[in-house]
């Protein structure tokens, strides 16, 4: 795997030298504000709609009215982010032809790969870290719950691992950047929303296609529960487009 | 050293390459010549370790280029035909990443660079963002990624494409100065580069070598008839019937537009034979005044141009070479 700390830090460097991170984090934090203050008005008017109703205050609860749904919201901004992140990571090389340039180098392909997908994971990681001051501000005037807040946020990062896992992979099979970040979003949607069928389908195939979607499996970390299965999915996520992606660079080596 | 054995690459059922076998001994520079398509590219991608081969063995220093794949690239530097940077990049940062990449120890890493950007005459724009470089430096910040970490081997496409007449003969220097220690391996168009640099040429012509061997070798081989020039000035008629009635002599061509009374004339005669002294003599003789006489070399670019078309051309002056080359 050596080698992979001079990709790992080149491509920090892009991010970070280019305005792409600033754009990308500003436009996330910006659009997850939104969403944090949206839920924390929504909550003030159940609040004081409770004062007179009473029997609405039972219904009043932090985190299923306002963490729940802002990280819910927040996976959402991330599907439509992270292919803006991943597209241009193969894509780029193969149009300017560094990419001959990177596979000659004394480096294994693997190293190639672990430098990019590890400095698209520390963006991401940077994105979702400018969130804290939500719960930060919801600590302040509450006492939200740390366990399922914890859990979502764990989440919500392995979710953006799946997505930049998948990005990197269709981002390897072409030369141009904005199919690359088309499809990836696509492709990423459809693993979300894949769900949404379960009742039309029954048996076997429904069981399947609950198991594939995205959206079954973050359900848990949001309501605080870390399950094996839920944290395997996307570990199995992760390692099996990254590995496909280590097959497409074997092929681009054989297509020349 | 290069050891090349019956090379062959197929691309679906295109074969690029077909048993190309051929040799290149430590510290020789040898050129690898072909119009585009010929299958250059393939093979030094397969050299290079890029692409791997259909058939046949690509050895460097010893070394399978299929199953020693990453021991070969930390001993080759390549430079791609299309130069491989990141616009965005300031060259030392470029620099850097590469020599980090190649695994050269940060201890040497600063002065490896020094070195580097030296050589290829960088040291003024080290700071400088890529992007905003001519097109002769971002040359050199290729030339000099490839010799970082001074790999023993250097395979360099097209190395002085984009350059001014000046940097081509730096560069052209600096290449020849690698012969004493590197192997290096050159492919360009620019055939005149090849007679100055190359210690050996090889012509690939789709997909197989058709020749090799030394560029006089070469030019030698392929010689036909020899050719002298001659300007003159006297009656032009009488100057080529005279000299087409001269022993050993195969035609005259006068073709050449001529002025200020200057009759211009490329004599040709059987091989290995010289008619320059008795030109001289005809000359004075007829009174007339002898402005030039000198023998025409074929060139490389005869046999070039014989074996990947078929056809023999005529052989190009000193002037069209030196066009060629300023051109470039």
């Amino acid at each position: 795997m050596r080698g992979w700390y001079a990709v790992f830090s080149k491509e920090m460097a892009n991010f970070f030298v280019s305005p792409i991170a600033y754009v990308v984090i500003v436009m996330f934090l910006a659009i997850s504000g939104f969403f944090f203050f949206a839920n924390i008005s929504y909550m003030s008017i159940r609040s004081l709609q409770a004062a007179n109703n009473p029997m609405l205050a039972q219904y009043l609860n932090l985190h299923t009215m306002v963490v729940q749904p802002l990280l819910g919201n927040m996976g959402v901004v991330l599907l439509l982010v992270m292919p803006l992140i991943t597209m241009r990571l193969f894509a780029e090389e193969k149009r300017s032809g560094t990419i001959e340039l990177l596979l000659t180098f004394p480096i294994t392909d693997l190293a190639v790969l672990a430098g990019k997908f590890m400095a698209s994971v520390c963006l991401l990681l940077v994105m979702v870290a400018g969130t804290i001051t939500f719960p930060l501000i919801l600590a302040s005037v509450a006492n939200p719950d740390w366990g399922p807040l914890l859990t979502g946020y764990l989440g919500l990062i392995l979710m953006g691992g799946a997505f930049i896992a998948l990005g990197m992979f269709i981002s390897s099979l072409t030369e141009n950047q904005i199919i690359a970040g088309m499809v990836s979003f696509g492709v990423a949607l459809m693993f979300w929303i894949v769900s949404w069928i379960v009742p039309l389908v029954e048996g076997g195939v429904g069981t399947v296609v609950r198991q594939v979607s995205i959206l079954e499996h973050l359900d848990s970390f949001n309501k605080g529960i870390l399950s094996l299965s839920d944290m395997s999915y996307f570990v199995l996520f992760i390692a099996f487009f990254l590995f496909v992606t280590l097959r497409s660079l074997e092929t681009h080596r054989w297509r020349g | 050293m290069i050891e090349v054995e019956r090379l062959t690459k197929y691309y679906g059922r295109f074969a690029a390459i077909k048993d190309v076998s051929f040799r290149v001994e430590s510290g020789e520079i040898v050129g690898f010549l072909g119009v585009n398509g010929a299958g250059k590219t393939t093979t030094i991608r397969i050299l290079t370790c890029f692409t791997p081969a259909s058939a046949g063995k690509a050895r460097v220093l010893g070394l399978d280029a299929a199953s020693d794949s990453l021991e070969i690239r930390k001993k080759v530097g390549y430079l791609p035909e299309t130069v491989p940077l990141y616009p965005w990049m300031r060259v030392q940062g470029y620099l850097n990443f590469v020599a980090k990449a190649k695994g050269i120890p940060s201890s040497g890493r600063s002065s490896e660079i020094e070195r580097a950007t030296g050589a290829v005459g960088l040291d003024r724009v080290t700071g400088k963002v890529i992007k905003t470089l001519s097109k002769g430096f971002r040359q050199r910040v290729g030339l000099a990624q490839a010799i970082l970490g001074d790999p023993p081997v250097l395979i360099l496409d097209e190395p002085t494409i984009g350059l001014d007449p000046r940097q081509i003969r730096e560069i052209r220097h600096l290449i020849r100065g690698f012969a004493q220690d590197h192997t290096v391996m050159l492919s360009t168009h620019i055939l005149p580069e090849v007679s100055q640099v190359c210690d050996r040429v090889i012509i690939i012509n789709e997909g197989s070598v058709v020749a090799q061997g030394t560029p006089t070798n070469l030019a030698n081989s392929f010689r036909k008839t020899s050719r002298c020039r001659v300007v003159l000035k006297g009656p032009e008629s009488e100057a080529v019937n005279l000299l087409s009635g001269m022993d050993h002599v195969l035609s005259v061509d006068s073709s050449e537009a001529s002025g200020d009374g200057e009759v211009k004339l490329t004599i040709e005669t059987s091989p290995d034979t010289d008619v320059r002294a008795n030109v001289g003599r005809l000359a004075y003789e007829k009174g007339w005044d002898l402005l030039e006489l000198r023998g025409l070399d074929a060139t490389l670019e005869d046999v070039f141009i014989s074996l990947v078309t078929g056809e023999a051309e005529e052989a190009p002056t000193a002037e069209d070479l030196e066009e060629t080359e300023v051109q470039s």
